[in-house]
């Protein structure tokens, strides 16, 4: 991944930054230039999501793609948040037969992964048990 | 001074590693190492972790537990020996993922395991000069040790966080007072994977000294005495020195036993004696007295007084306390172990 590209998902990345259209209500993770439902109509402000949600489905990854050798397997999952976005997301600490659709998660920050031994390591969301269901 | 701790957080990774199992794969007899170093077990970092990770997760439960709004936070400092890079600061790491003002300072340190303290005496100087109105000060550390050295037993991870101000106190600042001298008992050169110690030469002209001279100047200056304190917490780099020097101090095992956790989670280096302190302000009652000292390698220490105020139950109320953290654990292998800490090279 480029520099630039990185750099400008940091603020989304790290604090689960949104946006959400004034003129319908809803609420878009990765952010939106613009709303796809009011198009020119949108009116957009950043939203903080509060990084609570459950699980909607899951799969566990015994095969990595490249840049994530020797990690697995790990478990990928869709989140629904309680703002309403869904969004794809690594799941940690929690053991595959554990998990459970409907499960309540929670965001923590983790690497998310490495350009190599000497480039740029990115940062971001995962999610991981909340323990209360 | 009227400075003081405004919230503390801290994060613990859930894997643990006991000394039964690291003796096995040196053919070490497990006993003997537990009684020599009073030490059960130590907490490994999952792949995904690292100090940076480690210091966001214990300051957003600072933040959480102070109710400082975060662009509040005038400086960030963030002190370990295991910063994910050389050059590139963990400070702007965590200024970012906490959303602090980006008119903040921010900065790494260094001193061994007593760089978490440095930060906060210099969040407390920032403060007390009205150059900021909050500080965050951290110590986080994914400590390293060479396969098969005695360090292995204790080298740990974790990372605490505290926020430092002048209103809305769980505890003020008494006083600080710190003591250095050049005295070579451990160290890393650049380039090295792993630390060199000097074995017993760590001990008497290292810790002891230090710990023991950092403590005595700051009661003679505050003119207090151990029966003072309810509680004394001192870097923990193994269950036996910690313990020691707490004697040699004439504190009693009700006032230090609280404060060391090493047994239980290892040496957390830059928040080991963080950690100590945030289980006995989880413990504490407004009025006591707590007396924190730790220890930096190379060589100093800096010790604190530190007394509760009434608000502590009000905050206490919020966040994962020091004891949720030692509840949740899962063990690994050496072999888990080894490919977690990257001692396998592929």
């Amino acid at each position: 991944m480029s520099i630039p590209r990185f750099w400008r998902s940091i603020k989304s990345r790290y604090n689960l930054i949104a946006t959400k259209c004034l003129s319908c209500g809803g609420t878009y993770f990765p952010p939106r230039a613009i709303c796809p439902k009011c198009r020119r109509r949108s009116r957009l402000e950043e939203v903080k999501l509060g990084g609570n949600g459950e699980i909607v489905s899951y799969t566990v990854i015994h095969s990595p793609p490249e840049g994530f050798d020797h990690k697995g397997p790990y478990i990928m999952a869709v989140v629904k948040l309680d703002e309403g976005p869904c969004l794809t997301t690594q799941i940690v600490d929690c053991e595959p037969e554990d998990l459970k659709i409907g499960m309540k998660v929670k965001k923590v920050f983790r690497r998310i992964r490495e350009d190599g031994e000497a480039g740029l390591i990115h940062y971001g969301f995962k999610f991981k048990p909340r323990g209360d269901g | 001074m009227n400075v003081g701790i405004a919230g503390y957080g801290v994060y613990l990774p859930r894997y643990r590693i006991k000394v039964e199992e690291i003796a096995r794969v040196w053919a070490a007899d497990s006993e003997r190492i537990k009684n020599n170093l009073l030490i059960s077990e130590k907490a490994v970092p999952a792949e995904d972790e690292d100090t940076a990770t480690m210091a966001v997760e214990a300051a957003r439960e600072a933040l959480l537990m102070s109710r400082v709004p975060p662009d509040k936070i005038g400086a960030v400092y963030v002190g370990s020996e295991s910063h994910p890079y050389t050059v590139k600061p963990t400070a702007t790491i965590v200024a970012e993922a906490i959303e602090a003002s980006i008119e903040s300072t921010a900065a790494d340190y260094e001193f061994a395991c007593k760089a978490g303290t440095a930060a906060i005496q210099t969040c407390m100087g920032l403060v007390a000069s009205g150059m900021i109105e909050y500080g965050l000060a951290i110590g986080a550390d994914t400590a390293q040790s060479a396969p098969g050295d005695a360090l292995e037993y204790t080298a740990a991870a974790g990372g605490v966080a505290y926020i430092i101000g002048r209103h809305s106190l769980i505890a003020e600042v008494e006083g600080t007072h710190s003591y250095t001298t050049d005295t070579p008992d451990f160290w890393r050169r650049e380039g090295q994977s792993y630390p060199s110690h000097g074995g017993r030469f760590t001990g008497l002209p290292a810790y002891f000294k230090h710990v023991y001279n950092a403590s005595k100047g700051l009661m003679k200056k505050l003119e207090l005495k151990p029966d003072d304190f309810r509680f004394a917490v001192f870097h923990q780099p193994n269950g036996k020195f910690p313990r020691k020097v707490a004697e040699m101090l004439r504190f009693k095992k009700e006032q230090y036993l609280p404060g060391i956790l090493v047994d239980k989670v290892g040496n957390l280096y830059s928040g080991s004696s963080l950690l100590g302190l945030a289980r006995v302000l989880d413990l504490a009652d407004p009025g006591d007295r707590i007396l924190l000292t730790s220890f930096g390698s190379g060589a100093g220490s800096d010790s604190f007084s530190i007394v509760v105020t009434d608000t502590i139950r009000e905050k206490r109320s919020t966040g994962t306390r020091v004891d949720d953290y030692l509840k949740n654990k899962k063990y690994v292998d050496y072999a888990a172990y080894a490919r977690l800490r990257r001692k396998i090279k592929v």
